[in-house]
């Protein structure tokens, strides 16, 4: 595997484009900075054409015969089809507004992770084939052949994207370069050119419900680790059930917060809170994943994933869900599902059973955010908190991309962190919110081999974290996503190693004080509380 | 694809070196690849690997640090039932490494 560089290397970004013109500047796939190929195995498992073993290093992809066809083939189709395609397309001026927005870029310096020419890589070929001034004007024209080299850079820089649209804010005419990264991939799809670190969590999801694979053994066995952990904690034994039909509430989290640290404090910080409530609420073990790695290859093979969760809330006869702290997952709920699926009409739009507030937004999705469902808890004032449980962090709070940008939850998680904390410090105002910096690993870029890339995306990000460290003594970094709370703890290690990671509800399990728990003196990762640090 | 030779025969690894066939396992193999790293398997190192693939048999995945790490304390004692310790038996990461030398695929973390 590639060497990480030293962050002191990698922090010196080059800008000089290069000399020659980016048309003439084949990709170079440098180790570090892209991801093993898709497995046969894992395309087989969902009927994925073109399944074999294949490495991106090597000259022979084991294309398909006659693969141009099948992309402009597919191009066509697609543009007929979704009319944003289209338009973005078409009504880009380049104007560079979006050029040093990306993370991407800002980290590596390459011209072609500005957004505007990294969809030009597209753009490119859809003039050639579907444009008269392309036809006629060629290279002139910015138009050019689909080639296998054309084929080989598009791979390279459309998995050097995450689809995190903060490039979408700053455009005047808001062309979304997600819809092009995505129609791109869609495309590369058809081939068989995907990664193995999106293959994988799809197969897994598709035949065993979540990314990870866990079964359902697995998953139990995991939350009753929890579980003695929160005995140890609180004295209290909290004992949630599965699968349980005809409970009001089903409850699905990414699968992450199931077997990932920080993740797992999260997942600790739902238990607590819900069996404080006395919330009649169930697990599932088969709809066990609240994310969808099937919207990194192709529309079709996000909803094929997608309907699990409303199914399974059918099958129990719930009224309806809450969902964890997840990304895309929200971006998919909010964005997508109507068109989709249509709207889950067999679910009642949900209503709070501690407070009776009913949750509009959520009217025809049925499906509401935690970090919604408890800012709404502590408004009301049902929760006993004490932050002075907290009181040894300094926290900042990341806006997740898919929460902020697609679905506008900015308030909520702030609202949850400065009731559970007394020390909360926001980053500069043009990296949160909706404009809010990538943790650089999203949209499946976040496996090992490509760390290089990783840290690159994630400059920006850490760099503002850095600022509200060194200017406050910000120690933790609060985020509402398991993506995050995995790629951003690699982050802040290599960038700001004094910063940790943390979800929002391990928070609220450390500051709410439950009824009949003992005495404190361990948080949920079993460190000693404030005051608490001489007696261990 | 990438193979690992075992006196002549020869076993096909994914791009880190982790089994493709989990069948293919076998002692020699742990502490040929262990070799490899410049590491003599000590009763201490068999623990953790006969813990994984015990665990990998039941779940059909690689425990998290923390189980792995209660675990350990539980067997080892409680002095060793510590990061610090795995990693000194595992300096490349009691995840990866000791996986790999269990025959386990990579472990993932979170997706």
């Amino acid at each position: 595997m590639a060497k990480l560089p030293k962050p002191e290397e990698l922090a010196k970004v080059d800008f000089k484009p290069p000399k020659t013109g980016w048309m003439d500047t084949p990709a170079n796939l440098k180790p570090g900075t892209f991801c093993w190929g898709a497995k046969a195995k894992n395309l087989q498992v969902v009927d994925f054409p073109n399944a074999r073993d294949w490495n991106p290093t090597e000259d022979d992809w084991k294309l398909p015969k006659e693969w141009e066809g099948t992309v402009l083939e597919a191009m066509a189709d697609r543009l007929s089809k979704y009319r944003s395609f289209k338009l973005f397309l078409d009504i880009c001026v380049r104007c560079g507004a979006c050029a040093d927005k990306c993370h991407f870029f800002i980290g590596t310096g390459d011209p072609k992770n500005m957004p505007v020419l990294r969809t030009e890589l597209l753009r490119s070929v859809y003039k050639k084939y579907f444009t008269n001034s392309g036809k006629v004007l060629g290279k002139l024209g910015g138009a050019r052949e689909l080639t296998y080299d054309v084929l080989k850079e598009w791979w390279y820089y459309f998995y050097q994207c995450t689809e995190c649209r903060r490039c979408s804010v700053f455009c005047p005419y808001g062309i979304d370069t997600a819809e092009i990264t995505l129609m791109a991939r869609e495309f590369m799809n058809l081939l068989g050119l995907n990664t193995d670190w999106i293959s994988g969590p799809v197969s897994n999801c598709y035949t065993k419900g979540n990314h990870l694979g866990l079964e359902p053994h697995t998953i139990t066995s995991s939350v009753e680790f929890f579980l003695d952990d929160i005995e140890t904690i609180t004295g209290i034994k909290v004992e949630p059930t599965f699968n349980r039909k005809g409970a009001e509430i089903l409850f699905v989290t990414p699968s992450g917060d199931l077997f990932a640290d920080p993740g797992t404090y999260t997942a600790m910080g739902y238990l607590m809170l819900f069996h404080e409530l006395g919330l009649d609420y169930t697990w599932s073990t088969y709809a066990s994943e609240g994310g969808n790695f099937g919207f990194f290859t192709s529309n079709e093979m996000a909803k094929r994933l997608h309907y699990k969760i409303y199914a399974e809330a059918k099958r129990l006869g719930v009224k309806y869900i809450i969902g964890g702290e997840c990304g895309h997952m929200w971006r998919l709920i909010h964005q997508y599902l109507d068109t989709w699926h249509g709207p889950a009409d067999f679910l009642e739009v949900p209503r709070s059973p501690v407070t009776g507030t009913v949750f509009e937004n959520a009217c025809s999705t049925k499906m509401v955010h935690v970090t919604e469902f408890t800012a709404d808890l502590i408004k009301n004032g049902k929760l006993t908190l004490d932050p002075s449980r907290n009181d040894h962090l300094k926290l900042t709070y990341h806006d997740s991309c898919n929460t902020a940008r697609g679905m506008g939850l900015l308030e909520e998680p702030r609202y949850v962190i400065r009731n559970v904390c007394n020390h909360f410090y926001e980053m500069p105002e043009n990296t949160i919110r909706e404009k809010t910096f990538c943790c650089g690993s999203g949209t499946g870029l976040n496996a090992s081999e490509n760390m290089e890339l990783r840290m690159q995306g994630g400059l920006p990000r850490a760099n503002a974290v850095k600022h509200v460290h060194e200017k406050y003594g910000v120690n933790m970094l609060a985020n509402i996503c398991a993506i995050d709370r995995a790629t951003l703890k690699a982050s802040m290690d290599y960038w700001v190693p004094a910063v940790g990671v943390t979800g929002v509800h391990e928070l609220v399990g450390n500051a709410m004080v439950m009824t009949g728990e003992k005495e404190r003196t361990q948080d949920l990762r079993l460190e000693p509380l404030p005051g608490e640090e001489g007696n261990e | 694809m990438a193979t690992l030779d075992l006196g002549g025969q020869s076993i096909e690894v994914d791009e880190e070196g982790y089994l493709t066939n989990l069948d293919d396992w076998s002692k020699e193999l742990a502490e040929h690849m262990a070799t490899e790293d410049g590491i003599t398997l000590t009763e201490a190192h068999w623990e953790v690997i006969n813990f994984l693939r015990d665990y990998f048999q039941k779940y059909q995945i690689a425990p998290m640090i923390k189980i792995l790490v209660k675990e350990i304390g539980k067997t080892m004692g409680p002095e060793k039932g510590n990061t610090k310790y795995l990693y000194e038996l595992y300096p490349a990461g009691p995840a990866k490494q000791a996986c790999r030398y269990a025959g386990l695929p990579k472990p993932t973390g979170c997706v």
